[in-house]
Parts: C-alpha cells; sequence; structure tokens
C-alpha cells in the first residue's frame, strides 16, 4: 500500500511563507483563499517565550470527516491517502467544510482578483469556472503525484512529482513521501524523530506529521 | 496574518439555520399532529402546515448550496452522510405526509388511508429530525455543534415547536388543548434540562471561548421567552376558562420563539470553528521543548 504524507520540521520553518507562494502559484487559488499557510505562533509568557511557525492545509486524513459528510461522493479518498474532491459532482454544500477540524476548505462564490476589476494575465488565463461555488483544498499536488506512475519518478524525492510547497521549502522543512514504504524519505524522518499530528484525539488520522525533536 | 484562534465558519448561515429551524419545527409538528388525531383534533391542516414547514427548511437548504442545479447529488452518499440520509427521508416524508393530511382532509376523505399514512408520517419526522441532530453532530470542525449533548436539545426543541404548532393550531380549528398543553409542560422541562447540560457539557470539555460566550450570553433569553414565559401561559391557560386557547396559543408561540432563537444562535452564531492548537512546541536551544498551546479554547479539551 501507498499513503502519502507530509512532514514538517518545526526546528526548521522560518515562516517565510514561500511554501504558501509556490501553492498559489502552482494551484492558482483565488485571492483569500491558500491550500498551504504558515501560522506564527506565539507561545509561553514573557520571559519565556517561543515563536513557532506551523504549515498546515488539508491533512488528508486516513479517517476524514469531510468524506463521511459529503452528500454527493465529490470528496473520495484515494488508495494513496490524497483526499480529493471531484468539482464537476461536488454542490458546494459546504458541509465538508463545517466537517474538517483543520479549516482547510474553501468556497469561493465569485471570483475575485488581486487588483479589483481588471484581471491580470495570469488570472484569466488560468481561471477555472468549474471550481467555482464548490468545495476546494490541497490535493497534495495530486497531478504531480499520477505523473509519477508514468514516468517512474518518486514522488517526495524527484521535484517535478513532488508538491510545490515542499519542493519550494527554503529551509528543508517540509518533505513529502510515502510512509508506508520503510526507505522512503518520510519514513527515515519519522523514524529518526518524534512528531505529533494536529487535532489527533479527534481521530482523523491526519497525514500531516509535526517533527518537535529528534528521537532520544 | 494567519488565524490561528477559531473564528467563526463562513458557510453555512441564517439559511442553514432556516433547514433546522423549519425542519425540527415542522417535523415536531408532524409527530404530534399524528397524537392529536388519535385524540380527535382535525389533522390536515397541522399536516400540510407540517409539509410548508419542511419545505421552507429544505428551500432555505437549496438557496444555500454552491451549485443549486446539481441538488440532486445530495442522494450520492448514503453510505455515510446524514445529510444524504435527511434528503431521502425528506424525499418520503413530504409526499407520505401529504397524502395523510389530503386522505384526512374533507376534500378527499380516505380515512383508513389516512390513518395509516398519518402514522407513516410521523414515523419519518422523527427519522428526519435524528438525522438534523446527526447533521450537527458529525460537523467535527465545528466544536460547539460536535458535543453528543446537543443532539438532545435538537430532537427535544424540534418535539417543543412542534408542541406549540399543535397549539397554535387547535386554537384555530380546534380540539384538545389540555393534554397538549400539559405536553408542552414537559417537553419544555425537557428542552431547558437539555440546554442547561449542553452548555455545561461543552464548557467542561473546553470550547471556543467566543462559542461559549455567544451560548451563554444567548441563553437568559431564551430561557426568559423559551422555558419560563411558556411555563406561565401554560399555567394561565390551563386556569382560565375562556381565554384557554388564548393562552395556550401564546404559549405555543413563545416556544417556537424560544426554539427558533436558540437554533439560530447554535448554527448561525456560535458556529466557530476548532482553531490551530500544538500538544508540544519544537525543540530549539534549549533542548526541552516549549508548552503546548490552544489559542481561543476555555479548557485544552478535544
Amino acid at each position: 500500500m501507498t499513503r502519502y504524507v507530509m512532514v514538517a520540521d518545526l526546528r526548521r520553518c522560518v515562516g517565510c511563507q514561500t511554501c504558501t507562494a509556490a501553492c498559489k502559484h502552482a494551484n492558482a487559488t483565488p485571492p483569500g483563499v491558500q491550500w498551504r499557510q504558515v501560522l506564527d505562533m506565539e507561545t509561553g509568557t514573557y520571559p519565556q517565550v517561543q515563536r513557532t511557525f506551523v504549515p498546515v492545509g488539508c491533512m488528508h486524513c486516513a479517517d476524514p470527516p469531510c468524506e463521511h459528510v459529503c452528500p454527493s461522493t465529490a470528496t473520495k479518498i484515494r488508495p494513496d491517502g490524497i483526499v480529493e474532491i471531484d468539482y464537476d459532482l461536488c454542490i458546494g454544500c459546504g458541509y465538508c467544510a463545517v466537517a474538517c477540524p483543520y479549516q482547510a476548505r474553501h468556497i469561493v462564490h465569485k471570483r475575485d482578483l488581486a487588483y479589483d476589476k481588471q484581471a491580470m494575465a495570469h488570472e484569466d488565463a488560468r481561471f477555472d469556472e468549474g471550481r467555482m461555488s464548490v468545495a476546494m483544498k490541497c490535493n497534495f499536488c495530486q497531478g504531480r503525484i499520477d505523473t509519477a506512475k508514468e514516468t517512474g519518478q518518486t514522488p517526495g524525492v524527484d521535484p517535478e512529482v513532488t508538491p510545490a510547497c515542499v519542493n519550494s521549502c527554503i529551509a528543508d522543512a517540509l518533505h513529502f513521501g510515502d510512509r508506508d514504504d520503510p526507505n522512503s524519505n518520510v519514513s527515515a524522518l519519522l523514524a529518526e524523530n518524534q512528531t505529533f499530528r494536529m487535532h489527533e484525539e479527534l481521530g482523523t488520522d491526519p497525514g500531516f506529521y509535526y517533527i518537535w525533536d529528534k528521537n532520544e | 496574518m494567519s488565524r490561528i484562534e477559531p473564528w467563526h465558519q463562513v458557510n453555512w448561515d441564517w439559511r442553514a439555520a432556516g433547514n433546522f429551524i423549519g425542519g425540527g419545527s415542522g417535523t415536531g409538528l408532524v409527530i404530534l399532529a399524528a397524537l392529536a388525531a388519535g385524540q380527535g383534533t382535525t389533522y390536515w391542516p397541522l399536516g400540510f402546515l407540517g409539509v410548508i414547514l419542511v419545505g421552507i427548511g429544505l428551500f432555505c437548504v437549496w438557496l444555500e448550496i454552491g451549485r443549486p442545479w446539481r441538488a440532486l447529488h445530495v442522494f450520492y452518499h448514503p453510505q455515510t452522510s446524514w445529510m444524504t440520509r435527511e434528503a431521502f427521508v425528506s424525499a418520503l416524508l413530504l409526499p407520505v405526509t401529504m397524502v395523510a393530511a389530503l386522505a384526512s382532509s374533507p376534500f378527499l376523505f380516505e380515512p383508513a388511508v389516512a390513518k395509516g399514512a398519518i402514522w407513516l408520517a410521523a414515523l419519518l419526522a422523527a427519522l428526519y429530525l435524528y438525522c438534523q441532530a446527526r447533521i450537527l453532530h458529525c460537523s467535527k470542525g465545528i466544536p460547539a455543534w460536535r458535543h453528543p449533548s446537543l443532539m438532545p436539545v435538537i430532537i427535544l426543541t424540534g418535539l417543543t415547536e412542534g408542541a406549540g404548532f399543535l397549539l397554535m393550531g387547535t386554537a384555530l380549528v380546534g380540539g384538545h388543548f389540555v393534554w397538549p398543553l400539559l405536553l408542552l409542560l414537559i417537553l419544555l422541562l425537557g428542552r431547558w434540562m437539555a440546554w442547561r447540560r449542553y452548555l455545561a457539557n461543552l464548557a467542561e470539555t473546553g470550547a471556543p471561548s467566543k462559542a461559549l460566550a455567544v451560548l451563554n450570553g444567548a441563553t437568559p433569553m431564551i430561557n426568559i421567552l423559551g422555558h419560563y414565559a411558556a411555563s406561565i401561559l401554560i399555567v394561565l391557560a390551563l386556569l382560565t376558562g375562556a381565554f384557554g386557547p388564548l393562552f395556550a396559543a401564546l404559549a405555543g408561540l413563545a416556544a417556537i420563539a424560544g426554539g427558533w432563537q436558540m437554533k439560530f444562535v447554535v448554527v448561525a452564531r456560535a458556529a466557530f470553528n476548532q482553531g490551530f492548537a500544538l500538544p508540544l512546541t519544537p525543540v530549539r536551544g534549549t533542548g526541552k521543548p516549549g508548552p503546548a498551546d490552544k489559542p481561543g479554547w476555555s479548557k485544552s479539551g478535544p
């Protein structure tokens, strides 16, 4: 089996938002919609304070609440663990958005432009009517992952078949790969480090790991 | 700047609340009208009203969805989606209740058909109401909705509102109103207790602070109108002879208003999402992890 997951090393992330920009570029998300973003979390009390940069987005859960509640079967889990949306089936009811505990889903009902009235050339070129008024979210750049099956390349290792956010990371904090492959890059990271997953107590079995320390 | 603390979800608004308001009241009425019909109360106007209320709720949902002309896709996922299940039940509930109302009406008086259809409609209405409670419970991204203590609130307020409409209908079309009054009193007590339990349990397990503030802030008016005023009016209806039906109708109206406010507040005002949290912060320099962080929550519950 294959289970594609993302691993973010919180010790390395500097909050530069390059992954956010790369995602917007790769997926042409409209203004205000970020499939990948990096939170800037301040914790503790003076003088013991800490700042942590936390990449978030769709966690591609193995037990995704969004898939359970979706009335149209537009949201599906692929055999490789990627949670995808069929834009042609989605009715835009928003039930998945309120079911997702990661705030990863967005519905845009009208076309927004970066500069109000005048669309830029790339906005016109990449506008997709099929994504209007339906749910959308990070799909781990699934087109690239699918290309890997044809080219024989390895997602997470070969940049051409790796999510844009991972490719763009300047600090080597974001990693992508097959958790079920014991020889994969992410399996090695998970074996060598201590990790947690966000809101794990909700039973969603998220596919996004956060490294917080090396193994003892 | 990214948001970290829970913020109010933007996908379900008053139209979603309208579905729970119309659907809950309508199904509550269809259930209690079946009981009342067994006691000799005229069914058909109540049945029609139930259909209209449920229909208004479904119309609200239709207004809410982004792609309304794909609405039939809602039937594709009965395996796990309570929204699909609600849609299937509604597809049976509306025609069956219409048949029950028509068959018991003077236009098409068919008592044998009416009796079976009335009880079948009541059963379907109960299923529909249960689906609505489960829809909120399965909304895992909204702590105030997913709490299991909300389910009895949704079911009990639906029945309470149904009893309210029954009393208002009885005032108009005639029929016994003493037992519906007593039933309403019991349902009011049940709803009041369920609401208290919901708020207490939510505070106990932890929830977004803003959601708790909204719910606690709305509770006095919900109680004054929907529970205390309604109960006083019930007592007045039982004690005053000639004005009994009038006070009974007003008690019903107050119970409905309280229930509608309750659902509007829950669905459209207290729907703060999960936000983000860290069970640990990364080890840097000191060799020790920092403390956990769950900003915007009353306590670090699930």
